[in-house]
């Protein structure tokens, strides 16, 4: 292939002035699925010795281009070229051979293994001979300045030592691209400063390293270049010395749209419904997931959840629903039939409702949590109220009538309400799911990434549908990921960063000198102060900007 | 006596050893075989077959390559059948992805039922008067062993040499060739496992078929390699049952409940072949060890019998309640792998 | 250079494989029919080769072993019956996943307390007494037997495939000890007919059909599970659990209370299968008295895909190939299990046709990629 075809956006691609060729070359590419456009028209480059950030929100398609070159997916259209030849990338194994490395954010280890075993794992380099592959990872981990014992298994690891078992596996490959996926997104800020120095020396030693993330400040003190993407496109290429956050935002969140969603202001009589007071969560591993979260969700107000993904949400709605175990902190519930105050602390769903709350979640994971698959619209209908009624029996006539109650109402496409609802598109799925929990009349409305995967017209939709409940009174809490939708839907969007709040934005108000999207923005990517030091170089600018964050 | 017990608990064994090792292998592979007694059915009857024909020929076993012949036909045979049915196996959960309980279960209704018939069919042809098939020539030439354990056995008699030499010979070397070569397949089968590149990959699959996907592992190509390979040398231990144990005698059913015991032992061994080794002769003696234990009733004989399974139960609760890792079934056992559905 | 070259012109792969889930019924129901038509090809044509027999005579003489005449036919259905009253036992535990291999040992165990029963309190109690506590022991062994590996899967997630398949020999092993202990003649190994001049502990035949009530017990039942699966919070629960255990936590159901339900169901109605095995039918207890069927009540189960309707024909086909090609063997001198590879043959053709069901082969050529 000619290199004729590079229309350049940005400092796009193409051969530098010193005429050195890129390790790495994406022209115009374009993968959809489906319906859904992931990546459009994307030109990007990295050359060796360099650090390059590919930098957007969620859902913005980092993760979909760097999975084209790591050879899992195949793109529609566009030019993959390594050192100035074009290649096709068609499997993982032809990634391996153009010495690709992909370090993906959810590892691929095998838990009874060692790390040497997990690192040598379908390589093929001769004579199989244990010590000495642990040797050479020791001399990997030696010259880049990881720490890792060679023997341990892999179900004794931290997360961390993880991450560095699937580093060292494409280094021992001698992999000299590397792409990492969101790296730091489960590594506390000692074990990413240790990361960032790691991948430094790699810089040093001649290699491309291509790191996806959101965090702004890691961008800044780590990168050569940023490659910003929103939505799927391919906003330019910075170099980073010659910007700061609040240009990366900028570029990031891309314009203001203009959704035209109708937003009534909340009633005068609003009370506050829901009262969360100092909640810390922790994970299986023992980490806390929620630190000392506290809010109240006030009735007939929508009140948003902004974050990066992985910042607490899901646990956070998981928690109030009683799906999570609390280590400690207060959830009340003021109910407005009896007007007790309902302590919601370690109760089973089950129990909750029992206790007359009528709180209604809509979880992320739709097919797996929400609604069962195989089952059909009716029978998914009666998961939140198939014990109702006396007897063994089950009542299917009232489901069947709210089956098509909803599939007239929200214009649910489906051959009848006797489908599976895994044959559903995401959209009519969705509208099952929300239909449903609506249905039960609740006081509470809690929804994950509602809009997620939908196209407009069904995303309108559940935007009424909210907008009605909180009409209606209902305290809703909507969790989503577009900056857009929660600054033109919600009454107040309270912003998570790593477990923390770091600020409750009233979206009606203006903020001074910079947008409202890009005040959101920081606020995701803010250290909440008390936690742990920040890597030097990013700090003064981000606690600068972000106002309401709370400061002590 | 404790010496001649030893010998029959050894005996007992091998033909467990040889059904677990092959099982061994299929499950670290993923791939939960509950086929396996019905494929060590086949194993033997294959080589029942062979024999039977060679036998039916007039070969004359005097001569020496006559009787190497007859080995090979017979080990050829069974080893035909056995992979036959493990390529079945393969073909149904590997390929068409049917479910495996459900493939391994009728496999062994199938291998069983396959064995008993093609039995029957030669006992049929052979007029015999009872319901057997005797391969006394076939079976003499599995079941040779070192001459001089014998040897020194009669110079024991006559008290030329101490008893106790004759007997530890005895017990050590009085075997027939095969049951020596399930030691070596099993030691063979633990180094390939835990030791080399090979037995790396095998374990990746049926840990997590995914993982060694994208580690640019043929997993299909492996479940396949591992499942042949283990059924063929499970249809060893039929081989070697009828061929020496029984001492070239078939009878219907005679095989009895040896292929469930095999896969009882795998679990015992916690999926190691060198373990599978002493828990082979372990189960051998517990099968026998009412023989040797005087005036035992014939109601706490069957106790003894259930003696394996309820210590390969306790084994497998122990193992779970622990938590061990390494002690644990394959990951993915019993769990079909269809890339697309990660 | 070269191997990049030699790269780019590699194809596609050729097949590739889609799960597909929306096949019209009746489209599945004919490729099942194909497998099971295959399956009986494949029986005469391995027919021809062993005995000679044209197609036509090999079916006729299947259609006569078990149609022929009344007491064929009234044999036909009571094995279908105890068959579909194991697959129904075995059905609820599927549906939740919970692969349960142990139907075998729960409904031995509850064969061995029916006949406990008898020889101990069969010139104790009046026979209706009696029927009554067999039952209620019977079905109490078949739920312990289950109850056992439920408890250690709820509670440390032991694999309960390999559990339930050691529990079927321990109980071989338990009824081959009280065998031993009961025997007639002391020492045989046999117990023989039990009660065979009071009939105490038999099961009465209504009319002069002796398996009548089986069969009526066992329709009984199948109606009831379809119905308590289908119809019941109970079986509701059982299926959200099997689909998705987080779904279950979701609406707050208690995962480890519904896999003990559940099992608990399934060894009760092994237990009541092993007394109808008994009490009903043969009247004594052997180490074979189910005779495999535990094991065959799994591919029953599994290849109707649970429904109990569904199960009744399956049973019913592999109770017809059982005795179809029993009948053959009995005709021309065969080994008599050349039913189990005929049965074989036809599960081989049903197992493998469940992939056209359930997944799409697509060709692809490499145009596709340059559209």
């Amino acid at each position: 292939m000619s290199e004729q075809t590079s229309v350049e956006t940005g400092s796009g691609s193409g051969v530098k002035a010193d005429g050195r060729v890129p390790a790495i070359e994406l022209r115009n590419i374009t993968k959809t699925f489906g319906e859904v456009i992931a990546n459009q028209d994307i030109s990007l480059n990295v050359y060796r010795g360099e650090i390059l950030s590919v930098l957007g929100e969620n859902g913005s398609g980092k993760t979909t281009l760097m999975n084209m070159i790591s050879g899992i997916y195949y793109p529609d259209s566009g030019e993959i070229l390594i050192d100035g030849e074009e290649v096709l990338i068609r499997s993982p194994k032809d990634a391996f051979r153009y010495k690709i490395g992909m370090i993906h954010q959810h590892f691929k280890l095998i838990d009874v293994f060692t790390a040497t075993e997990n690192i040598v794992l379908g390589l093929n380099d001769g004579r199989y001979d244990l010590p000495a592959y642990e040797v050479r990872v020791k001399e990997i981990c030696d010259r880049y300045g990881f720490v890792l014992d060679p023997k341990k298994k892999v179900y004794d690891m931290s997360v961390s030592e993880k991450q560095t078992v699937e580093i060292i596996k494409v280094l021992f490959r001698g992999a000299d691209i590397l792409i990492l996926d969101e790296p730091t997104a489960v590594l506390t800020p000692q074990e990413t400063d240790r990361l960032f120095n790691v991948l430094r020396r790699m810089r040093e030693d001649g290699k491309a390293i291509i790191i996806i993330t959101h965090k702004l400040h890691e961008v800044l003190s780590l990168s050569d270049r940023v490659s910003v993407l929103c939505k799927g496109r391919y906003i330019g290429t910075v170099i980073t010395a010659e910007t700061n956050e609040q240009k990366l935002t900028e570029m990031m969140v891309g314009e203001k749209v203009d959704l035209n969603i109708h937003r009534s202001d909340p009633p005068k009589d609003s009370v506050p419904r829901l009262v969360v007071n100092n909640l810390v969560c922790k994970n299986e591993d023992g980490i806390e997931v929620l630190k000392n979260i506290s809010f109240t969700a006030m009735s007939g107000e929508i009140l948003g959840i902004a974050g990066i993904a992985g910042s607490g949400q899901r646990e956070l709605l998981e928690s109030i629903a009683g799906l999570e175990k609390l280590e400690s902190g207060e959830i009340t519930y003021n109910n407005p039939a009896t007007g007790a105050a309902e302590d919601l602390r370690n109760k089973s769903p089950r129990q909750i409702r029992e206790l007359g709350v009528r709180l209604s979640f809509v979880p992320e994971d739709r097919l797996g949590m929400g609604l069962v698959g195989n089952m059909d619209i009716i029978d998914n209908m009666m998961l939140r109220s198939y014990r109702g009624g006396r007897g063994l029996f089950l009542n299917r006539t009232d489901p069947a009538s709210l089956a098509e109650k909803i599939i007239n109402d929200l214009g649910v496409v489906t051959p009848g309400a006797k489908t599976p609802v895994r044959r559903l598109s995401g959209g009519n799925v969705q509208k099952v799911l929300v239909g449903r929990e609506i249905a039960s009349a609740p006081t509470v409305l809690m929804v994950a990434y509602p809009v997620r995967g939908l196209d407009i017209n069904s995303s309108f939709t559940i935007y009424n549908l909210l907008n009605e409940q909180k009409e209606k009174g209902v305290s809703v809490i909507f969790v989503g990921e577009d900056l857009d939708v929660l600054i033109e839907l919600c009454d107040r969007i309270l912003v998570l960063s790593s477990g923390q709040i770091s600020g409750i934005v009233d979206p009606r108000v203006q903020p001074e000198g910079i947008t409202l999207k890009e005040q959101i923005g920081l606020l995701m990517t803010k250290k909440v102060s008390g936690t742990e030091e920040t890597p030097a170089g990013s700090e003064e600018s981000s606690s600068a900007e972000g106002k309401e964050a709370a400061n002590d | 006596m404790i010496f001649q017990f030893i010998r029959r608990a050894v005996m007992q064994g091998v033909p467990l050893l040889y059904g677990s090792t092959g099982e061994i292998i299929t499950e670290k592979s993923g791939h939960l075989n509950l086929g396996i007694p019905g494929i060590m059915y086949m194993g033997a009857i294959g080589g029942v077959i062979g024999g039977f024909f060679f036998e039916q020929s007039g070969a004359n076993f005097d001569l020496w390559y006559i009787r190497v012949l007859a080995v090979l036909i017979a080990l050829f045979c069974s080893l035909l059948a056995s992979c036959l049915m493990g390529l079945l196996y393969c073909f149904l959960t590997v390929s068409l992805r049917a479910n495996q309980n459900v493939t391994g279960l009728a496999l062994t209704t199938f291998g069983v039922g396959a064995g008993n018939f093609f039995g029957g069919s030669l006992i049929k042809i052979s007029h015999a008067d009872v319901p057997t098939v005797t391969l006394t020539k076939t079976s003499s030439c599995f079941s040779a062993h070192l001459k001089f354990v014998d040897k020194l056995a009669a110079s024991a008699d006559a008290g030329k040499c101490p008893k106790i030499l004759a007997d530890i010979c005895s017990v050590l070397f009085s075997y027939s060739f095969l049951a020596y070569f399930s030691i070596v397949i099993a030691l063979v089968a633990a180094h390939v496992l835990m030791k080399t590149r090979t037995g790396l990959t095998l374990r990746a699959v049926g840990e997590n078929p995914a993982t060694a996907d994208a580690a640019g592992i043929n997993v299909n190509r492996y479940k396949y390699i591992a499942t042949c390979l283990g059924s063929m040398i499970a249809g060893l231990g039929g081989l070697y049952y009828i061929m020496d144990y029984a001492s070239g005698v078939w009878s219907s059913d005679g095989f009895g409940d040896r292929g469930w015991l095999s896969v009882a032992l795998v679990i015992f061994s916690l999926w190691r072949p060198n373990l599978a080794i002493i828990g082979s002769f372990l189960f051998g003696g517990l099968y026998i060890v009412h023989n040797y234990i005087p005036d035992l009733s014939m109601q706490a004989q069957e106790l003894f019998k259930m003696s394996p399974y309820v210590m390969t139960l306790l084994v497998l609760i122990f193992v779970s309640i622990k938590e061990k890792k390494e002690a644990l079934p394959p990951a993915h056992l019993g769990q079909n792998y269809f890339r697309e559905e990660r | 250079m070269t191997d990049e070259k030699k790269h780019k012109h590699v194809r596609e792969p050729l097949i590739h494989l889609a799960k597909r889930d929306n096949l019209p019924r009746s489209k599945a129901l004919l490729i099942r029919t194909i497998a099971i038509a295959l399956g009986i090809l494949i029986t005469c044509v391995f027919g021809f080769l062993i005995i000679g027999w044209s197609p036509s005579r090999i079916v006729h003489a299947m259609l006569d072993g078990t149609f022929g005449t009344e007491n064929r036919r009234w044999d036909l259905f009571e094995k279908t019956a105890i068959l579909l009253c194991i697959s129904l036992a075995v059905t609820p535990a599927f549906r939740m996943r919970f692969w349960n291999i142990g139907a075998e040992g729960q409904t031995l165990i509850a064969c061995l307390t029916s006949a406990a029963c008898m020889i101990k309190l069969g010139d104790k109690l009046p026979n209706p007494v009696l029927l009554l506590v067999m039952l209620v022991l019977s079905i109490t062994a078949g739920m312990i037997w289950a109850l056992i590996p439920a408890i250690f899967k709820a509670f440390w997630n032991t694999n309960e495939t390999l559990f339930t398949l050691m529990m079927n020999y321990v109980a071989t092993q338990i009824t081959s000890y009280f065998i031993y202990i009961w025997s007639v003649p002391k020492g045989s190994g046999h117990i023989g007919i039990i009660n065979p001049t009071t009939h105490s502990g038999w099961l009465v035949s209504i009319g002069d059909y002796p398996y009548l009530l089986n069969i009526l017990v066992t329709i009984v039942m199948t109606i009831t599970s379809y119905i308590y699966l289908n119809h019941c919070k109970h079986g509701y629960e059982i299926s959200v659990v099997g689909e998705s255990e987080k779904t279950a936590r979701y609406i707050g159901i208690n995962v480890k209370a519904v896999i003990l339900r559940t099992m608990c169901i399934s060894g009760a109605i092994c237990g009541l299968a092993g007394f109808l095995i008994v009490s009903g039918a043969d009247h004594t207890v052997i180490t074979g008295s189910v005779g495999g069927l535990g094991f065959t009540a799994i591919m029953v189960s599994w290849l109707a895909k649970f429904n109990p309707l569904a199960m009744s024909f399956f049973a019913f086909m592999i109770a017809f190939l059982g005795k179809g090609a029993k009948e053959i063997t009995t005709l021309s001198g065969l080994d008599s299990s050349f039913a189990d590879i005929v049965t074989g043959f036809v599960i081989f053709c049903i197992i493998g046709c469940e992939f056209f069901i359930n997944y799409k082969i697509k060709m692809r050529r490499k145009e596709a990629k340059h559209e």
